[in-house]
């Protein structure tokens, strides 16, 4: 067995989490290229099976493309609520094992397991009995990897790849990290891996070597120094339990890209409407609103704007984001709308506007979150997010004068 | 060109014109300033499509023309020659040679006829005291926002209406509105202009200590094409107006009476704010609670740090706690110019006002500020 001493972080990650969950309840589908999402025009793949990415499917890939490529695969719509449930079961064998767990998404986590080891055995022994315990009881196959912290222990998990394990020794860890291309460093997208290439760095290990001033040069003092450490495989991040909301936000894509204003104001506003509903609920509130737009040749732009004191107002945020929006928008034509609120503290005070009235927005809105606590969704909402009636039906009612 | 010139007036003249350049200009000529030389005199100028600023200088000139150097390093270079010597400045080629004392600098030139034509200075339109101007737009522009996705908001409203010159700003949560009269060109002249609070205050501020007149010059006003122009001494300043055509009416939120009256000292007060806001987090409020008794000024909240501090006052109505964002209200003390400060209240939830007070209370006319409280709780 490898040397595992000192590898007390644990990435597990699911293989094709929703994919496997399909197939696991219709065995008919094993071996088969399992595609979940991509349906309708505008769907994107949520999940695909191994034997599906096989033919270059892959998350994220819109629908048409993924039935392109492969066009016997077996489609399937998402069942979030099944997914939901197979992970809270994943959790739980989790939590089985250690309670310091902090789930990224339904189906990743990571796991500090220094405290575990007398009960069930070293890192590596840990990380083998969870992978037991999915087949065993779960049918689910998952993919562990094992290091000294955060950041290795998720390359390690995506090195692993299908079904399997990886511990990266703490003896060992530059070996391992500097050959890897600079993409796998944290933080590091399409943009800041062009950056550095230029520079003529494409591994982790050039990174390493170069001089933290020309990587401050290139990217910035903050996210040069978080390179530099992440380089040489230093990740102090702790595993949290506490989830801590940094961000509340709701996004859709239009079946058709659309540039119809009074449609794009509605959307904005359920947007909006939803953001402040799930911050009240969640007694938060947030200082900075933010929008994405994204044009139909998926070119996509962000804009924000941070207000002197934080909301959780549906109307406040929509106004925002509208004013935030249509200038971003120029007029054309949009695939997807956003609306997130950010820079969120517990909700306490709020700073009103001058000249707003004593019984504000707030107030009216507090009032439908009761109504629909009580009576469900859709009892009250804005006007004009009411479904219209047929003009004719209106004149049929109207009362002959 | 070659002129001789002293070393601070020409100093000054630079930093002025490269303050309003572009710190990454659209086209490179646009980080330029002119030097002009023509009739013995030095004309410098910068511009960026928005703003223009000019400046006159007494020079020995031994030759006219003009030149185009980088702004923002002949600033720099002139601010660190060494003092009461004369400089020496010459076009030589493509380069511009500066001699000060034993020091030597020799500058790349750029074309002179890419540089874009400067706007012309629209008409007069009067002129108001120079010193009173500075200190009343001094007063004002803090209130305005600095946000540019809301572009209306960052601008100062001019108000121009017979001898009265009015200046509001707000960033939509508080609203700074100062009255001064000035001399209009006609008795009758009436006009509104939007102007970016960051130029206005940044013109002011170098025209007031020059002292006289400050000549005020508008066209097109009320819409996004009109322009601005300010003159003092041999100062000129143009700038874009910024769109007000659909600028809120302000003024309506004064209300037409106050219940409540509270004379506070402003010095002991913006240091007693200013302390306890210490334990206040960004966007939390400091709380006022004005009685009989006088104000106790608070902040921090149940689980977090705690502040309070004790402060005479005098008051006349019910006991009232009012929130306040901390800035706003520091800010807004700042620009009252006097030593109290009379706070008018209604109610808690409803805008509130500052004005400015002698030693003795008496009100002094001519400044509002009006704040709208934090809501705490729920």
């Amino acid at each position: 067995m490898a040397d595992d001493a000192g590898c007390t972080i644990l990435h597990v990650d699911m293989d094709a989490f929703y994919a496997s969950v399909e197939v696991r309840r219709r065995p008919e589908l094993r071996g088969k290229p399992v595609v979940v999402g991509g349906a309708g025009p505008r769907g994107v793949v949520s999940s695909a099976s191994y034997e599906a990415r096989k033919f270059g499917i892959r998350s994220a890939m819109p629908g048409a493309q993924a039935r392109a490529k492969c066009p016997h695969a077996i489609f399937l719509p998402v069942d979030m609520r099944e997914y939901a449930q197979a992970s809270r079961s994943v959790m739980a064998i989790f939590r089985d094992v250690t309670p310091l767990v902090e789930p990224l998404s339904v189906d990743e986590a990571f796991l500090d397991v220094a405290g575990a080891q007398r009960l069930f055995g070293s890192p590596a022994e840990i990380g083998a009995h969870i992978r037991r315990r999915m087949t065993q009881e779960l049918r689910l196959t998952c993919s562990i990897g094992v290091a000294p912290n955060k950041f290795l222990a998720k390359l390690g998990s995506t090195r692993a790849k299908p079904d399997g394990m990886l511990v990266i020794p703490a003896a060992k860890t530059l070996e391992f990290l500097h050959p890897l291309p600079i993409s796998a460093l944290w933080g590091v997208g399409e943009r800041t891996a062009e950056t550095l290439r230029r520079l003529g760095l494409s591994t982790i290990g050039d990174v390493a070597a170069a001089p933290i001033g020309m990587l401050r040069g290139a990217v910035g003092q903050a996210l040069a120094a978080h390179l530099h450490e992440l380089s040489w495989a230093r990740d102090s991040r702790r595993v949290s339990t506490e989830r801590v909301e940094k961000s509340i936000g709701t996004e859709t894509t239009f079946d058709v890209d659309v540039d119809d204003v009074s449609r794009l104001r509605r959307t904005l506003l359920a947007l909006a409407q939803e953001v402040a509903v799930r911050a009240r609920s969640a007694r938060m509130s947030g200082r900075t609103i933010a929008v994405k737009v994204r044009f139909g040749d998926f070119r996509t732009i962000s804009r924000s704007r941070t207000l002197p004191g934080p909301t959780d107002v549906a109307h406040e945020i929509f106004q925002v984001a509208w004013e935030l929006f249509e200038p971003a928008r120029g007029g054309e034509k949009i695939r997807l709308a956003g609306v997130r609120l950010e820079n969120l503290v517990t909700t306490g005070t709020r700073q009103p506007v001058l000249g707003e009235p004593e019984h504000s927005w707030r107030d009216a809105e507090l009032a439908t979150d009761a109504v629909t606590a009580k009576f469900g969704k859709g009892v009250v909402g804005p006007a004009s997010l009411v479904r219209r009636r047929p003009p004719d039906e209106l004149s049929n009612r109207r009362a002959p004068s | 060109m070659k002129f001789r010139v002293e070393r601070d007036a020409l100093a000054d003249a630079v930093a002025w014109t490269a303050k309003s350049l572009p710190s990454r200009p659209s086209v490179p000529v646009l980080a330029g300033a002119m030097l002009r030389v023509s009739d013995g005199r030095l004309h410098v100028s910068g511009f960026d499509y928005e703003v223009s600023n000019q400046v006159d200088v007494d020079v020995q000139a031994d030759a006219d023309g003009a030149t185009l150097v980088s702004g923002r390093l002949l600033a720099e270079i002139t601010k660190a020659l060494p003092a009461k010597k004369p400089v020496e400045i010459a076009a030589v080629g493509s380069h511009l040679e500066l001699v000060c004392g034993t020091a030597r600098f020799t500058l790349p030139t750029m074309p002179v006829e890419d540089y874009p034509t400067l706007p012309e200075l629209p008409a007069s339109a009067g002129t108001v005291d120079a010193a009173t101007f500075a200190s009343a737009v001094a007063q004002v522009a803090m209130a305005a926002g600095r946000d540019e996705t809301l572009p209306m908001m960052t601008g100062v409203r001019i108000e121009l209406s017979g001898e009265g010159l009015a200046l509001l700003a707000t960033d939509r949560y508080r609203l700074a509105v100062r009255e001064i009269t000035w001399t209009p060109g006609d008795p009758d002249f009436s006009a509104n202009a939007l102007v970016p609070a960051r130029t206005l205050a940044d013109t002011a501020k170098t025209l007031g200590p020059l002292g006289g007149e400050v000549t005020i010059a508008l066209s097109g006003s009320g819409t996004g094409e009109g322009m601005i122009g300010f003159v003092g001494g041999t100062r000129r300043t143009t700038s874009r107006l910024l769109d007000g055509q659909s600028y809120p009416p302000v003024r309506s939120l004064f209300a037409p009476s106050y219940t409540s009256e509270a004379r506070v000292p402003v010095a002991a007060l913006t240091e007693v704010v200013k302390r306890v806001s210490l334990v206040a987090e960004k966007a939390t409020p400091v709380r006022l609670s004005f009685s009989d008794d006088g104000l106790v000024v608070e902040a921090g909240g149940v689980e977090e740090a705690r502040a309070s501090e004790a402060m005479e006052a005098t008051y006349s109505g019910d006991s009232i706690t009012v929130a306040f964002n901390p800035q706003y209200l520091v800010e807004g003390l700042g620009a009252l110019n006097a030593p109290t400060a009379v706070f008018s209240f209604n109610d808690p939830v409803k805008p509130a006002v500052i004005t400015p007070a002698g030693d003795d209370g008496a009100v002094i006319e001519g400044f509002r500020y009006l704040i709208m409280p934090i809501r705490v709780g729920r």
